[in-house]
């Protein structure tokens, strides 16, 4: 393509008048282009939450014939406040969150920092690594809540045959390890994924840094602790953000394997089951709204960590 | 780099060749050791429950539901596949996810395009606004908006003798659902690949007389259809795999998506006690197999299209 000569740019040699028009025609034909995904993206995404911020000043029902939506302030938030489901929702949310999301990232920058040294086979492990990832959220579930089975699980099995467990256990039924269970998975479909993200990161990283630490008979771990991490930096951040904020949304796991079980809901799940399978859709709407919050709570703080950072 | 770095750099080599000539062989061999053994436990970690799901799916009823457990089948069927593939129930959900996810990438592809085009490609006042915008909404939980979505599908009046239609459980909720999700992404990616492209060839087309629309389809679309490819799969997959919106905007069992029909799925015979492992295991196979392939074919754009979605964001 560099061989090809350029030729001269006929707009930029006009005068300074016809530019401002060109500039005026090309603003104006931008926007023309704009228009049918930001139409898409108002009635898709924009009106709907206005509607959801509306709906939860409202008593609104699905089967609105019953009782006439009116206005009802903010009943619904005091409701969902102090309603104990919801708050064990939040804990439960969080908690799922904190355990994947640590898992997720120790475990993603190891397999990082292995994959990223030079061995033949590397592209076969970065392919296998694509798998999980490929595997609908739904279907990896399923494939887990079968080898978690209580008879004939493959995990109790094995944890039999190598003398970890005593007996089978029923992961996902008993209270204790239910949250283990669920949480197995989703580190088991996204590690890899982190992992990848992690490594386009260090594959940015000059090498003759390390060369230079080397000369300087700085150690492996001197090497790991002053100059990957703190280059890493960036992209552990924004790792970070997109796999919490993922995490607090998480629906399809949980319900896979305990459907609507009251001790095992998440945020979603909550408010899933109070606007479909209840019908309230205002007091749904208060509690979306809280999460969102909860959601817009952990962006503000992980962005502000990257200012505080950058200077 | 400096005149001292330079020379720097060349000190480095042979001192640090020394320093790798001390290692003795019988060390780097004991180093290797545990490097490998990390290797196969990450290889093992990733495809092993890919594997169980392909062991049950080959193993008879019989043997699989039964102690001690076959880690390799003795006797293999296809029996599961047939069943699940012979289901109504089945072959129906693998249609209706087909059109739904194909429409979707489809309307993504085109008006992202376009608007990747302004976005990519022109200068002018409030663009950047348009681009945080859609990098927002890539962030934005779609379980806010379900209760709008659901109450909006059951149909409402827009203005004079527009109404909009009642879309509560048909493909249509679905696809304009997912659209959420897909556009803003595509759009995202599909700029970086258009903002990549050089100047020269557009400015050739413009001399020689060709409207920008020209320009877009007969010169920048086909230079970005590697993007258009990996994007659409990345799309496809996306709505593919959506579970809460199928769950919450679909009621009749004809028309639910794979995601849903894989949780609701009761085997061909029926038996409402017994989990039907075997087929389920078939059908979760038979719902991954073209993904992962498609996945493999495409790594290495999926990868750049991921951490351009992801890492530069």
């Amino acid at each position: 393509m560099s061989s090809v000569a350029t030729p001269t740019p006929a707009p930029r040699r006009r005068g300074r008048r016809s530019r401002t028009k060109l500039q005026r025609r090309q603003t104006r034909l931008a926007w023309l282009l704009l228009i049918p995904a930001l139409a898409v993206v108002a009635f898709v995404a924009i009106y709907p939450l206005a509607k959801t911020v509306y709906q939860s000043f409202t008593n609104q029902e699905f089967l609105a014939g019953i009782t006439p939506t009116k206005w009802v302030g903010l009943d619904n938030y005091s409701l969902i406040w102090h309603d104990p489901a919801w708050k064990h929702a939040v804990i439960l949310t969080l908690k799922f969150a904190v355990i994947t999301v640590s898992f997720e990232f120790v475990l993603g920058l190891i397999i990082a920092l292995v994959v990223n040294s030079k061995f033949k086979g590397r592209g076969v492990m970065r392919a296998v690594m694509l798998v999980p990832w490929a595997i609908p959220t739904v279907v990896a579930a399923q494939m887990w809540k079968w080898m978690l089975d209580d008879t004939f699980g493959v995990v109790n099995d094995l944890g039999v045959r190598a003398h970890v467990l005593s007996h089978s256990h029923a992961w996902i039924s008993d209270p204790s390890t239910s949250l283990g269970a669920v949480a197995a998975v989703d580190i088991w479909k996204t590690t890899p994924f982190v992992a990848l993200l992690l490594l386009a990161g260090l594959q940015v990283i000059p090498t003759d840094l390390y060369e230079a630490a080397d000369v300087d008979g700085a150690s492996k771990l001197q090497q790991f602790w002053r100059i990957t991490l703190p280059l890493l930096k960036p992209a552990i951040l924004v790792t970070l953000i997109f796999r919490t904020l993922d995490a607090l949304r998480v629906f399809d796991v949980f319900y896979v394997f305990f459907g609507n079980r009251l001790d095992t809901q998440t945020m979603a799940i909550y408010i899933q089951s109070t606007i479909i399978g209840d019908g309230h859709v205002g007091l749904g709407a208060a509690a979306s709204v809280f999460m969102f919050l909860i959601i817009a709570l952990f962006v503000v703080i992980y962005v502000t960590f990257m200012r505080v950072n950058e200077e | 780099m400096s005149a001292t770095a330079e020379s720097a750099r060349q000190v480095s080599r042979p001192v640090s060749r020394v320093v790798r000539m001390r290692r003795s062989p019988v060390g780097r061999f004991l180093w290797k050791v545990p490097f490998w053994t990390l290797i196969a436990l990450i290889f093992i970690y990733a495809l092993f429950p890919f594997y169980w799901a392909l062991r049950s799916a080959f193993t008879p009823d019989p043997a699989l539901f039964a102690t001690p457990i076959q880690y390799i089948p003795h006797h293999p069927t296809l029996q599961h596949f047939r069943d699940v593939l012979s289901s109504d129930f089945f072959r129906r959900a693998l249609l209706n996810s087909t059109i739904v996810a194909g429409s979707v990438t489809l309307i993504s592809l085109t008006i992202g395009s376009v608007a990747a085009y302004a976005l990519g490609r022109f200068r002018f006042r409030g663009k950047s606004p348009v681009l945080y915008l859609m990098l927002s909404m890539t962030i934005f939980p779609q379980i806010a908006i379900l209760g709008a979505l659901y109450t909006m599908f059951s149909g409402f009046h827009i203005i004079g003798p527009i109404d909009f239609p009642k879309l509560y459980d048909t493909e249509w909720a679905l696809i304009f659902s997912y659209l959420i999700f897909t556009l803003p992404f595509t759009i995202w990616v599909l700029t970086g690949f258009m903002r990549a492209l050089p100047a020269d060839l557009e400015e050739a087309a413009y001399v020689d007389g060709a409207t920008p629309l020209q320009v877009f389809y007969k010169v920048l679309l086909p230079l970005i259809a590697p993007g258009l490819v990996t994007t659409g799969l990345l799309a496809f997959i996306a709505a593919w795999n959506e579970y809460l919106f199928a769950l919450s905007f679909i009621q009749s069992p004809s028309k639910y998506t794979v995601p849903v029909a894989i949780t609701s799925f009761t085997g061909a015979s029926g038996n409402a006690f017994q989990t039907p492992w075997g087929q389920l295991m078939a059908a979760t196979v038979v719902v991954t197999v073209p993904l992962i392939v498609a996945t493999l074919l495409l790594q290495k754009r999926i990868l750049a299209g991921l951490t351009a979605g992801a890492v530069k964001g």
